[in-house]
């Protein structure tokens, strides 16, 4: 016997793959999307009373079409054209399902589009929140998050955005584009982890789903290996980041036995795999050996700065941004101590603007003794403005400091 | 198949000056690469030869230059038929436009 929750899930995921398929037969976002609404709200009506039928996917895209027939009929007849012959497809094999879920991805995040309105539609339809859900989780008004889909939907109609896989040669690129907006969606909801808002804690999880949904779809590109891996990996830490009274707990002080040590064996594993599919460093996959080496220390001053170190050389070789380089000079100073590691830290350009920058200077001067420029280092990181809670952690230093 | 109409960005140039030939010749290059898809298009005169033209209360009201002065300017437009706004791109990164200047894609509406 199913329980509600369990029937729920199965309908929200399985609304999903009707949905891409949906799209294909019917040519029309809008239609497919209001035809998968009305079968996935009967099944949650039926199934809880009547069970789940055999063939969950077979029953709600038979009701899925039947209703977008509907909805073409009435749009003819208000037209006066005859209703689009639309063909009813048997059952479809699971290859077919996989390459419309596959089109969905793509098509959502085709570069044409905003990345904003990117992440709304990826939200929208391939997690199958609803708009107003969308509009909460990404802090937008519902009116305003109604108007970006209408008008990603309008645009992907208008200008003929297609429904397909790119070609080998251009999935690279567009591959990029899709990770960035998975992990997007993630980030939304992992640096407001500071409050204890919920929905934003549903949008992590979302964003891990999307990801587990692309390595099921394209189980050997490694950058989608290494996303998976990195969100996993980050996500492990997700209890131990806010203490009781929601304040958050940086890394050395957080209590590693509320990790999620199953998250970080399937991120470890996801990104072995990861590591052996890339002919050249992946971005993702080297994050998240980073986060690896973090998640598999038994304690903060126990951690491989050695591997970290050489690990952030690679991330530099990929992607060399002045945060990576700051984040490098961190581990630096905890191998070599805090005068190397200050050292290459004054040494990033263009990061004076950049909290995190003073904050990391504060802290390496207060380790060497330095408190007159320590202070001056944490002032400035506060006067460029923190979140509530990571400003109090620094008027705490400050304090300490006298 | 729809129509795209591309618009070209470039720096305001006078294509009917020799000075633009080797350009000119690159242009025709690509008319002749991408002829399949090609249903139109034109080079214009610089935005110095513009006039624009607006009726106000019943008054035409004519003044030189073009409706915006920016730093790049319409300097010619095609129409493509191409399958979805995949091609489109395909095709409009080949012009010369794409690379010194920009290039906007808009699907034609067929009435």
């Amino acid at each position: 016997m199913e329980t509600g929750d369990a029937v729920a899930r199965l309908v929200r995921e399985e609304g999903t793959r009707v949905l891409a398929t949906l799209i294909r037969v019917t040519g029309s976002v809008d239609v497919a999307e209001d035809a998968v609404q009305d079968a996935v709200v009967r099944a949650l009506e039926t199934w809880p009373r009547d069970g789940v039928p055999d063939n969950p996917r077979g029953w709600l895209l038979v009701t899925a079409k039947r209703r977008a027939v509907d909805l073409f009929r009435r749009e003819a007849a208000r037209s006066g054209k005859e209703a689009a012959a639309m063909p009813f497809p048997e059952p479809e094999p699971a290859e077919v399902v996989r390459d419309d879920l596959l089109r969905l991805v793509f098509t959502c995040c085709h570069p044409a589009l905003s990345l904003e309105a990117q992440v709304a539609l990826a939200l929208r339809t391939l997690g199958g929140l609803s708009t107003a859900e969308v509009a909460r989780a990404l802090l937008v008004p519902e009116a305003t998050m109604a108007k970006r889909l209408t008008r990603a939907k309008q645009k992907i109609a208008q200008a003929r955005i297609p429904y397909r896989v790119p070609d080998a040669a251009e999935l690279p690129d567009r591959l990029t584009g899709v990770a960035a907006t998975v992990y997007l969606i993630f980030n939304e909801g992992y640096a407001a982890a500071a409050g204890s808002d919920l929905v934003r804690l549903e949008l992590v999880d979302e964003a891990v789903r999307l990801a587990r949904l692309l390595a099921g779809l394209m189980p050997d590109e490694p950058t989608v290996l290494g996303l998976l891996a990195l969100l996993l990996l980050q996500n492990s830490r997700r209890d131990a980041r806010v203490d009781a009274a929601g304040v958050p707990v940086l890394l050395p002080d957080q209590d590693r036995s509320r990790w999620d040590v199953a998250a970080i064996k399937e991120g470890v594993s996801q990104l072995g795999r990861g590591l052996r599919r890339a002919a050249v460093p992946d971005r993702y996959v080297v994050q998240a050996a980073i986060a690896a080496c973090h998640a598999l220390a038994p304690s903060y001053a126990e951690t491989n700065w050695d591997a970290l170190i050489s690990w952030y050389d690679v991330l530099l070789e990929v992607a060399d941004t002045p945060v990576a380089r700051l984040n490098r000079a961190v581990a630096v100073a905890e191998r070599d101590g805090p005068a190397a590691g200050l050292a290459l830290v004054d040494g990033i350009p263009g990061l004076t603007e950049y909290p995190w920058w003073h904050a990391t200077r504060g802290e390496l001067l207060n380790r060497l003794g330095a408190a007159a420029e320590a202070r001056t280092a944490y002032r400035r990181a506060l006067a460029l403005g923190l979140s509530d809670p990571q400003a109090a952690h620094l008027r705490t230093r400050l304090a300490d400091l006298g | 198949m729809p129509t795209y109409a591309a618009l070209l960005y470039t720096e305001d140039v006078d294509w009917s000056q020799p000075e633009h030939a080797e350009t000119t010749k690159q242009y025709m290059e690509f008319g002749q690469a991408a002829a399949a898809v090609i249903r139109g298009g034109k080079a214009l005169y610089p935005t110095s030869t513009a006039t624009t033209v607006r009726v106000s209360g019943g008054d035409v009201l004519t003044s030189d230059g073009p409706y915006a002065e920016t730093k790049e300017a319409l300097t010619g437009f095609y129409l493509f038929e191409c399958a979805d706004l995949d091609e489109a791109v395909r095709v409009s990164a080949k012009l010369p436009a794409a690379r010194n200047g920009v290039v906007e894609i808009r699907p034609v509406i067929e009435f």
